[in-house]
């Protein structure tokens, strides 16, 4: 296929149309799919979602998608988890009980601690550790987004966190490996910065010989 | 830290923004969406639309509105207004809106706020609460403020959150439309009982209302309508001074392109 486009997962995890929406102000073309030949034919490949760790784990292996993501991975598309689509990376969830993810990344998802309110909710901002990204390209460090969770992931590498957010600890806000980017925020949320880092994403669709994966 | 919240109401009918915001130079300044997408890129955090249409249009309406906002505002929406039942807050939320503020429907039936918790999360679920004062407490009313439910406000909200409630939106209908200032008593004593987000409303007139509800109050959000709507002041205005008195506040973007 020649065509360029973003393949927005559908795994019944809430509400996704709002990504769509977002990659649409930028003229992109982001089809929403619960096809796993239609998300492996993409140029780039976004999991978003709201919801429990183990309903996501579970729809995306009924759906015959984890797959699909192991292998957009292994043949390095840009791929982007938002949310609970970042945390299904991870090898375990703690919601409810222990219970396996997709393990793209080593570590776990834990409830949040401290003496905070959850969940998680509203504006907070980022400290960059991974200044050079290409997702945090004309981003700001100290910049904020909109973050809507409970559960955080701890990873086992901490090589692969991208920034970090302070909520009475500190949490991980995203990670980064290779073309695999997680953000613990809502970038379709999260306003002109929001929109900034889907278009960013959006352009890593394009190879460095112009042309789509 | 995370931010305390600038968010505007709007009022609307019909589909129409019920007080005109003519001020503005807007394509449509009586349309919602087009003036949430105003607010948005004005810096706003968030945007609360409340339904007040009387019809049994009035889920088409609402539904037609959530997902129209969707295409154009890219900041977390709350639509609340004769939200009634599971069915009414899958239809908003699937439609894209991040939030439903419930208020006389979780009074009449408690168990729709463990009911949709359960099903959609409490992240989504507002418990809105209109409280008037009464002999040193405050009591809650329902039907839009004209029926008083002869429960105690502060103990409704702690119910409402171990229903599973995520964030109580509380007005006082002593301040409403007064442009004294919120009120901080009945706000302070809401925030301090519960453990999730509480939203002031009514009662803002002025900039120092705000920094008041937020430091003395320690309110999370506070609810916008007039001052903004009539351009008394702009949200940048706000933030600024919000910023420059302390107060942890998102600070409005300048283009970095």
């Amino acid at each position: 296929m020649n065509n360029m486009y973003i393949a927005i997962i559908d795994y019944n995890m809430g509400n996704i149309k709002s990504v769509q929406n977002a990659l649409s102000t930028q003229c992109i073309d982001a089809r929403v799919t619960k096809d796993p030949d239609v998300v492996k034919n993409a140029s780039a490949v976004i999991l978003p979602g709201v919801g429990a760790f183990g309903d996501a784990v579970k729809n995306l292996k009924s759906m015959g998608l984890d797959n699909a993501i192991k292998e957009i991975i292994r043949m390095k598309k840009p791929f982007l988890g938002i949310c609970i689509g970042l945390q299904v990376l991870f090898e375990y969830g703690t919601e409810g009980k222990k219970s396996s993810g997709l393990g793209i990344f080593g570590g776990t998802v834990f409830r949040l601690t401290g003496n905070v309110k959850i969940p998680h909710m509203g504006w907070n901002s980022i400290r960059i550790l991974k200044k050079g990204s290409p997702i945090f390209k004309g981003i700001r460090d100290g910049e904020s987004f909109y973050f809507v969770h409970s559960y955080s992931a701890v990873p086992s590498d901490a090589g692969i966190v991208s920034s970090m957010t302070e909520y009475e600890n500190e949490i991980i806000s995203s990670v980064e490996q290779n073309n695999v980017f997680g953000l613990q925020f809502h970038p379709e949320k999260s306003s002109l910065s929001g929109l900034k880092i889907l278009k960013n994403f959006a352009d890593l669709a394009i190879n460095k010989q112009g042309r789509p994966y | 830290m995370i931010s305390k919240r600038i968010i505007p109401c709007l009022d609307v009918n019909k589909g129409r923004v019920v007080k005109g915001v003519s001020f503005l130079n807007l394509k449509d300044a009586g349309d919602p969406v087009e003036l949430a997408a105003f607010y948005d890129r004005e810096g706003a955090d968030e945007i609360v639309f409340l339904d007040i249409t009387a019809s049994h249009e009035k889920r088409k309406t609402v539904v037609e509105l959530a997902s129209r906002t969707a295409e154009k505002v890219f900041i977390p929406y709350t639509i609340g207004g004769g939200i009634n039942t599971v069915d009414d807050i899958r239809d908003v939320l699937k439609n894209g809106a991040d939030k439903v503020s419930i208020n006389t429907a979780a009074v009449i039936s408690p168990e729709l706020i463990r009911k949709a918790s359960d099903i959609f999360g409490s992240q989504c679920i507002v418990i809105a609460i209109d409280a008037k004062a009464k002999a040193g407490s405050w009591e809650v009313y329902t039907h839009g403020g004209r029926i008083p439910a002869g429960i105690d406000a502060i103990k409704w909200a702690k119910k409402a959150e171990k229903l599973g409630a995520g964030e109580v939106l509380l007005t006082s209908m002593d301040r409403d439309g007064t442009k004294d200032g919120y009120d901080l008593a009945l706000t302070k004593a809401v925030v301090d009982s519960v453990n999730i987000p509480v939203i002031a409303s009514g009662g803002a007139g002025n900039l120092e209302h705000l920094r008041d509800v937020f430091i003395i109050a320690n309110a999370d959000a506070a609810l916008v309508a007039s001052i903004f709507h009539y351009g008394h002041y702009m949200i940048k205005e706000a933030k600024e001074y919000l910023i420059s008195q302390g107060i942890d506040i998102r600070p409005i973007l300048q283009s970095t392109d």
